[in-house]
């Protein structure tokens, strides 16, 4: 089926939501997500930083949707037009989504561990605003220990709901998961607890913020001073593909390889990421070949400038405005 | 004298008996159902009665029922709304108490109409002694035969429970209510799908209000055209109003839609005006979440009409000029009534009840009302009108389910029609606060 | 809003082992997983929240929980999730009389505040404290459903309503006379729809 985001047409399968569709035009269109993970079933919906407008729903029926959608869980109709970029009403809608999510953000990132991966600066950065106008004391939680491989800095989490599904994904027995309600509601244990299994590692991967870190890489480097590189070995548990991060020798931090929109292209053991910390542990398969989402990938946005003008002048020859001139 | 149909026995002495609601014709709809009925012909009744839903979004019910997907060997589910939690509404509670087997009966006759072998009662856990009143009522209805195996000697069977929530209002909202009936946190899910299609245990289901349940059975019993003659355009039938604030008589009032405004707060029959010979400031006509209007605008509409107690006379000049019905939870305030702060206590509420689960919601009400105490507080400035004002336009519309418009609307509304109030205290660095109760208790209470 | 204490429960194993519901208590349990189907036990998780609150000292201490997830086959976190998500469940000890002054618009056109300072006067303590005997906690509450029948309170399953401070110095003196501690489940409830 036929569905038209910002201007440029596309024939996806039935089932296909619009931000598949959108991704599959590619970066330019695609809105940004904070919750949805597409290796995570029924993720998505909760953050609605991916909101869109739907103007016309489908061919046969080609009513706009009254509200905004959000675009990971809303399935494309045939004929379906749909505008992101080019919709003054979604960036504004979406500049106050980050704002909603950066009123209780405690901006530690000078001293966090996410700074430089981290979804939400890349968010605040390309659709935020430059002021808050939040005056009041930030919300803050009591720290809790959940274990000697990661940490929880709950004052950083956006509730996208992420590390609840994966561990219902991808263990048995989930120990954790989000308590209290509203503003109140933090991912917890409850009762004191570790979240230890052979997977539990990867809610640092899937985690868009430095809420979940690796507490085996806490503070020993800058991402960007660290060299990723794509790497693997024989696991008995996963696959064994990973990424190290490197610094001269020195293998600081092992994670899931991640695609260009930021996610694990395989969920990775604990022993791969947290035991084997030599390079003699590893076959080096070469560098890796980041992308936009990290400030590591400074040199490779090339590339996406051609993609971008190549957008942009499809958008003009359909007679749209200018997404560079946004408000 | 406005016609009843679903509280007009609520003065019988053990009215909540099976043997005296009997007496009063109780069960007639479920005995003409099963035995002279198809199930498609109850709901062809309820489709033309034109009952809309009394919970508060008003969705035709008749047209919510025909939505039910129906595959084979797949159960079907009724379920009750009793979550009664809007601000202001407290009709369902005075029905469940009083008139007991009136909504089991509803949940017999719809039951029979949709296929439902199961259906449960969603009480608001705060309702615990009405589920017990409710739970009563079941006993003697099993025992009567009027649940469980082959009623009335029908191939119709069908079994009805109870179950209590534990305190949140967003169970109110269907999909956050059936999570809560599946033993879960009340989230409300993302739709589609919808309950017609995936309801409870993934199940189709529908969800009604008590009260649209309850008056399924008049609208069997006298016929869906019979019932669609009382009351004004599309708004058919007759609506419990919950009544409160400074009005003489505050309580529940079956109106036929169509009274005027007017007829309501002041006539005999019904609020009886307001008290203490005070003068009416403002009215929140449909439970907290729908917009606050002024005297002159809830007495007339824009145009100088006489506003009516229907769904479209109350939301005529959309929400510049006019309100919903809603919930029919009517809440009125005499002129010594600080709007400001009576919308403090509503968003409060509403930060106290967003379940978390979206940003805009979890952050904003949150926000709100922290604004909104800096105007108690008296140090709030001009510009933080246009702030909330900011902030309510962003969550409406953006979040997973309708709380956040519940959140937004009171702001917006109270900003549209008082903004000098918020302006005054503002300017002045100062509110001051008045005792309700010391002001009410000079004259005699009951 | 300062900040959410919220923190990680101790957890006591040997407390633990010491739960169980009595006989009575655990044959109403039965009652309540009998009107799901089968398989659909965890259904009966808020209903049964409520005997277990009711029937070990008025509040879910993570031990209680536990034991409930135990009863009903589910993983303690989605006891945990649950119980912590819903007003009515206290998660740390409480009064034998848990007081709920409803404070939102038509209560508090009535005059709920001046309620609520009241007994705080007379019981000598905050919203959120419990009297040194432990007999009273107060608490404020959101909208009861009572806006008709305003100012309100609620105790256990009891609303008493239409509050005037004479009527609140008799449901103290009552309460505190009784000793009992008061339950959502009671039976005995009194309301004055």
């Amino acid at each position: 089926m036929k569905v038209t985001i910002d201007g440029i047409t596309i024939d996806v399968p039935k089932g296909t939501t619009i931000l598949q569709a959108a991704r599959m035009i590619g970066p330019e269109v695609a809105p940004p997500t904070m919750c949805y993970y597409s290796k995570l079933k029924t993720s998505g919906g909760y953050c609605r930083t991916c909101i869109v407008k739907v103007t016309q729903g489908s061919a046969a029926n080609p009513t706009p949707m009254p509200k905004p959608v959000a675009s990971c869980r809303t399935e494309v109709m045939d004929g379906m037009v749909v505008e992101n970029t080019i919709n003054k009403d979604v960036l504004e809608a979406r500049k106050g989504v980050v704002e909603f999510l950066l009123v209780n953000h405690p901006l530690d990132c000078p001293v966090c561990d996410q700074a430089g991966e981290c979804s939400l600066q890349d968010l605040g950065y390309e659709h935020g605003a430059a002021t808050s106008r939040y005056e009041f004391p930030r919300r803050e939680f009591e720290r809790i220990d959940i274990g000697k491989y990661v940490q929880l800095h709950m004052n950083r989490c956006i509730m996208c709901f992420r590390c609840v599904k994966v561990a219902d994904q991808l263990t048995e027995k989930r120990v954790h998961g989000v308590m209290h309600r509203g503003d109140a509601a933090e991912i917890s244990t409850y009762i004191e607890n570790v979240i230890e299994n052979d997977f539990s590692g990867n809610v640092i991967d899937v985690c868009p913020v430095g809420a979940l870190t690796d507490k085996t890489f806490r503070f020993k480097s800058r991402v960007w001073f660290t060299k990723p590189v794509d790497a693997s070995c024989d696991c008995k548990k996963c696959s064994g593909k990973v990424r190290l991060w490197m610094k001269g020798e020195d293998v600081l931090r092992v994670t899931a390889r991640k695609d260009q929109w930021g996610e694990a292209e395989e969920f990775i053991c604990n022993e791969c990421r947290f035991d084997k910390k030599k390079t003699s542990d590893w076959k080096i398969e070469g560098p890796t070949k980041v992308d936009r989402h990290s400030v590591i990938s400074q040199n490779h946005y090339n590339h996406l400038n051609e993609l971008k003008v190549q957008v942009l002048k499809q958008q003009k020859a359909l007679g749209f405005m200018d997404i560079n001139k946004r408000p | 004298m406005g016609r009843k149909l679903l509280i007009h026995n609520d003065h019988i002495p053990n009215i909540h008996t099976l043997d005296v609601y009997r007496a009063h014709g109780g069960y007639a709809s479920v005995e003409k159902a099963l035995k002279i009925m198809q199930p498609d012909q109850v709901t062809e009744e309820v489709k033309k009665s034109g009952l809309r839903g009394r919970g508060g979004a008003g969705f035709p019910t008749g047209m919510k029922w025909s939505f039910l997907a129906k595959p084979e060997g797949v159960p079907r589910y009724l379920v009750c709304n009793a979550d009664e939690s809007e601000p202001g509404t407290f009709k369902d509670r005075y029905l469940m108490e009083k008139i007991p087997h009136a909504l089991i009966e509803g949940m017999i006759t719809s039951s029979f109409a949709l296929g439902a072998k199961q259906s449960y009662i969603y009480i608001r856990g705060e309702y615990f002694y009405v589920a017990r009143i409710l739970e009563a009522a079941i006993a003697e209805a099993y025992a009567a035969g009027w649940l469980g195996k082959n009623i009335l000697g029908t191939d119709f069977s069908h079994d009805c429970s109870v179950q209590v929530g534990g305190g949140a209002y967003i169970c109110g909202e269907e999909t956050a209510l059936l999570e809560s009936l599946e033993g879960k946190r009340g989230n409300p899910r993302i739709k589609p799908p919808f309950p017609a299609v995936a309801g409870l245990w993934g199940c189709p289901t529908v969800v009604n209000n008590v009260e649209t349940i309850a008056a399924v059975v008049p609208i069997v019993n006298m016929g869906g055209e019979e019932y669609a003659k009382i009351g004004v355009g599309k708004s058919t039938g007759t609506k419990l109003i919950s009544a409160s604030g400074h009005i003489n008589k505050p309580g529940v009032y079956e109106i036929e839609l169509g009274i005027t405004v007017e007829e309501f707060i002041y006539g005999e029959e019904y609020c009886g005006g307001i008290r203490n010979g005070k003068k009416l400031k403002a009215v929140v006509a449909g439970g907290s979440s729908v917009p606050i209007l002024p005297t002159e605008l809830i007495l007339k509409t824009a145009k100088g009409e006489p506003r009516l107690m229907t769904y479209e006379s109350l939301s005529d000049g959309g929400f510049q000029t006019g309100t919903m019905l809603g919930s029919g939870g009517f809440i009125a305030m005499d002129e010594d009534t600080s709007i400001v702060k009576n919308l403090f206590t509503f968003s409060r509420f509403y930060h106290h009840e967003s379940c978390g689960q979206c940003s805009p919601c979890r952050e904003g009400t949150g926000w709100i009302e922290k604004i909104l105490k800096k105007f108690l507080d008296g140090t709030a400035n001009e510009s933080d009108v246009d702030l909330l004002w900011d902030i309510q336009s962003k969550i409406e519309g953006k979040t997973i389910c309708p709380l956040g418009e519940a959140a937004a609307w009171p702001v917006a509304a109270a900003i549209r029609h008082f903004k000098h109030e918020f302006l005054e205290i503002a300017r002045n660095k100062k509110f001051t606060d008045i005792s309700h109760y010391d002001r009410l208790n000079k004259l005699a209470r009951v | 809003m300062g900040s959410q204490v919220h923190g990680a429960q101790k957890f006591d194993n040997a407390k633990r082992a010491e739960i169980k519901f009595s006989d009575e208590a655990m044959k109403i349990v039965e009652t309540i997983i009998s009107r799901y189907p089968e398989g659909k036990q965890k259904s009966a998780l808020l209903p049964v929240l409520h005997v277990a609150q009711a029937e070990f000292g008025g509040w879910l201490s993570p031990e209680t929980m536990d034991y409930v997830a135990s009863i009903l086959n589910i993983k303690p976190v989605e006891v945990f999730e649950v119980a912590s998500f819903y007003t009515m469940y206290n998660l740390k000890p409480v009064g034998k009389c848990v007081l709920e002054v409803c404070q939102t618009s038509s209560c508090w056109l009535n005059g709920a505040e001046d309620i609520v300072k009241y007994i705080e006067k007379k019981l000598n303590i905050k919203v959120g404290e419990t009297t040194k005997d432990g007999m009273f906690t107060l608490k404020v509450a959101e909208c009861l459903g009572s806006c008709g029948t305003a100012p309100m309170l609620q105790c256990g399953a009891s609303y008493h309503e239409n509050l005037t401070y004479e009527k609140v110095d008799t449901i103290l003196e009552n309460y505190r006379a009784e000793g009992k501690l008061r339950s959502y489940t009671d039976l005995d409830y009194k309301n004055t729809l």
